[in-house]
């Protein structure tokens, strides 16, 4: 780029020393965000509001006559569109977990930290709440005036508009959060009418608060001090991730000069400092990769306008990797991500099926644990409790039959009518001529079938009897 | 407690979190130099000042639990000034709970016999209340086992129908076979025994039998009656057929002629409420018509 010999950015710890005595709590920094449009800001807007958008609209969405995606605690049922799932299908959520944790491993080996800066509720947020600071209190500095300023009608005024929008939004996500949870319109008329239930009141309150507390006050601290995943970044990173990287080989030594100028001794930083202006973490790209970075681009718009206006070409700071800096190419297809990208292949292609494949109903069978058998004259029986339940929202009917060496008789015959999502409780007596048992224990397989689909659950039991 | 563990408990508990507040209050400032002073091969670790939000989080943690002290049970015997117990909070639920199921309860207690057996509610609420009540010693399906009647035959032992389970379950029955080894020795137990084999059409020794005949005339028949079809006015059960409530060897009967028998019902009228028994009551008729049906 230029003559200038390229200096590596500092990276000795800062050290405090002759300031005796230092604060081991410390004040919060106040963060000022300078407002920066740009390519990276407009991509982050088109992936922020479809999932703002899904998140606000799918609690309204009907499916039949009940609310398409709801989470019913006290029911113990989960509505997901035209499916219901039950507790015993909990293992499904674990591991659709597992999946979005190698999601993450996999995009944050290949791209760095998109997730935090195009798609983390705690972004998107704070994103939306700066907005609102923008609306109400002014551009960066206006807003730094304003901090300084000694209280007056006008800061009172821009304070309590800003606040209140920041409730605003805040009461809209909690309402929407509870909604997941309990039928919205209902909630949303309940709470108009100041008729909800105390603990729907409560929840509402609570992530109202919570939201307004984390995207207005918390911002950068959630992600610096309460976030793992900043943490464990390294784990993740190497040599051929995608980061926010500032290009010291180019950009050193910084230093300020008039527009369109090149002076030799300089690099192309000018150090204008928009690009530390404009950081929601109030970090220094220039210092390298930072835990605190969210990879949202921020600083790479503010840099690409400065550069633009400069003449200078764009990507002074860039997405890029540590091995093109260092003037080699990113390697794409490596152990790390092919490895983690075919785990979460499979995983994927694992759940898919499981979800499919997934029986709409279940069959428990316990034995009687007060003894082991009884014997009415020639014959043995044995007792169980027979448990069905149909975890779909259609009538089922289910016929019930043993597997089993022995020429086992069940005093249940008849087809079982099982309502939508009912839990039956029934006894079952499976008998047997003594003549008939060889040992004193026989395995036993309890199979249920559905009626009108033919599809089976089966339990396995044993059969006991004495020693012949 | 005694006053011991009172006191442990207490200087326990509000020592740890005075020495907290000390700890907090003690690291609020470090050396000049930024680092903790550890150093592994050449690795030093970073002292960062904790975020002064984190700290008073700390701080009103320590606030919430001397509230908590104060007002709930914690501090050894002191007992919270709400005065609450976990005995209280059950039987607030247990109410709560009662109140929600108060009105189903009343629209099944209203149901006569034959109703309840043909509503699925009433069948499914009373074998959840049968499991949870009478399957310890009646087993999961009713079938009952050595000492515990089977309630799923035809047999009753104190009387059948819907009227006569209620005033089982409300007040329990206590059967009384006496021991009758002092009356009748170790040779008319035995010949008593042969008899009651031959009544419920045993295989028998016939000049045995012949023997306790007699015997059962003068000691058994006030309660079993003369042919020992039983009386469930007095919980005598029914000699004449093949169902033996304490089994029907010869060995099983002659133990019982010996010591006498107690099967003790226990009463549920402090358990359930009168509607749950009728309730109970109509699931537990209904197993003997499932297996007769």
């Amino acid at each position: 780029m230029n003559g200038a010999p390229a200096q590596e950015p500092k990276s000795e710890p800062i050290r405090l020393e002759g300031f005796g005595e230092r604060d081991l709590y410390q004040r919060r920094e106040k963060i000022f965000t300078r407002f920066v449009g740009g390519f990276y800001q407009r991509l982050r807007f088109f992936t922020g509001w479809p999932l703002l958008v899904g998140y606000f609209l799918v609690p309204w969405l009907q499916w039949g006559d009940r609310q398409a995606v709801l989470f019913d605690l006290p029911a113990r049922q989960f509505h997901i569109l035209g499916d219901t799932f039950w507790p015993q299908d909990f293992w499904l959520l674990g591991w659709l977990l597992i999946i979005a944790a190698f999601g993450l491993f996999t995009f944050t080996t290949l791209v760095g930290r998109i997730w935090c800066g195009y798609t983390c509720p705690q972004t998107v947020w704070t994103s939306i709440f700066m907005w609102c600071e923008q609306v109400t209190e002014g551009e960066r500095h206006q807003r730094i005036r304003l901090d300084q300023a000694p209280m007056s009608l006008n800061k009172a005024t821009r304070r309590v508009l800003k606040h209140g929008m920041w409730l605003g939004v805040a009461a809209a996500t909690g309402l929407t959060f509870v909604g997941y949870f309990t039928p919205i319109r209902e909630l949303t008329v309940a709470l108009a009418t100041l008729d909800a239930h105390p603990w729907a009141g409560f929840w509402v309150t609570f992530f109202t608060a919570a939201t307004y507390l984390n995207a207005g006050w918390m911002r950068e601290q959630v992600c610096i001090y309460m976030c793992p995943y900043a943490r464990f970044q390294s784990a993740m990173f190497d040599s051929d991730t995608l980061i926010v990287s500032y290009d010291a080989a180019r950009g050193e030594p910084r230093g300020p000069r008039k527009r369109g100028a090149r002076p030799e001794q300089l690099g192309d930083c000018t150090d204008c400092t928009l690009c530390v202006q404009v950081c929601p973490t109030g970090i220094d790209i220039r210092n390298g990769l930072q835990y605190e970075c969210i990879g949202c681009a921020h600083c790479i718009d503010a840099c690409n306008q400065v550069m633009g206006k400069m003449g200078y070409p764009e990507g002074l700071i860039r997405y890029t990797t540590e091995s093109e800096l260092g003037g080699g190419a990113t390697h794409w297809l490596r152990f790390r991500s092919v490895g983690y990208g075919l785990a979460l292949l499979v995983m994927s292609a694992a759940f898919g099926y499981a979800v499919l494949a997934r029986n709409p109903f279940e069959v428990d069978v316990l034995r009687e644990r007060g003894e082991l058998y009884q014997r009415q004259g020639d014959t043995i029986t044995n007792q169980y409790r027979l448990r069905l339940l149909n975890k779909t929202q259609r009538a089922a009917s289910l016929t019930v039959s043993a597997d089993s060496e022995l020429p086992l008789t069940l005093s249940l015959t008849r087809a079982v009518d099982l309502a939508p999502g009912e839990i039956l409780d029934l006894p079952l007596t499976l008998s047997v001529p003594v003549s008939a048992l060889a040992t004193a224990t026989t395995p036993a397989t309890v199979r249920v079938c559905a009626v009108a689909s033919g599809r089976c659950d089966a339990e396995r039991t044993s059969f006991l009897g004495p020693s012949p | 407690m005694s006053s011991v563990w009172h006191w442990f408990v207490v200087i326990g508990t509000l020592g740890s979190l005075a020495f907290f507040l000390a700890l907090l209050y003690g690291n609020r400032k470090a050396s000049s130099d930024a680092t903790t002073g550890h150093d592994f091969d050449g690795i030093e670790e970073y002292d960062n000042p904790l975020p002064m939000w984190w700290v008073w989080m700390f701080a009103l943690s320590i606030l919430f639990a001397l509230g908590y002290l104060a007002w709930y049970p914690g501090l050894g015997n002191f007992d919270g000034a709400s005065d609450w117990t976990s005995r209280d909070a059950m039987q607030r639920d247990q109410a709560a709970h009662d109140a929600r199921f108060a009105p189903l309860y009343a629209k099944l207690a209203a149901l006569d016999e034959a109703s309840l057996h043909d509503s699925r509610q009433a069948m499914q609420v009373g074998r959840r209340l049968y499991l949870n009540n009478c399957a310890t010693c009646h087993g999961v399906n009713g079938r009952g086992t050595l000492g515990f009647p089977n309630l799923t035959d035809e047999e009753w032992i104190w009387g059948s129908g819907l009227a006569n389970v209620k005033t089982a379950l409300n007040n329990g029955r206590q059967a009384a076979m006496p021991p009758w080894q002092a009356a009748l020795g170790e040779q008319g137990i035995a010949d008593v025994t042969q008899f009651v084999l031959k009544l419920s059409g045993a295989g028998h020794d016939v000049d045995a039998a012949a023997r306790g005949a007699t015997q059962y005339q003068s000691f058994c028949v006030a309660c079993h009656g003369p042919e020992g079809k039983g009386n469930p006015a007095l919980g005598a059960p029914n000699l004449t057929n093949d169902i033996w409530l304490y089994g029907g060897g010869a060995e099983q009967i002659a133990e019982g002629l010996r010591n006498g028998r107690n099967g003790r019902m226990p009463a549920f009228n402090e358990v359930l409420s009168p509607d749950q028994i009728h309730v109970l009551a109509g699931y537990v008729t209904a197993l003997s018509r499932e297996q007769t049906e």
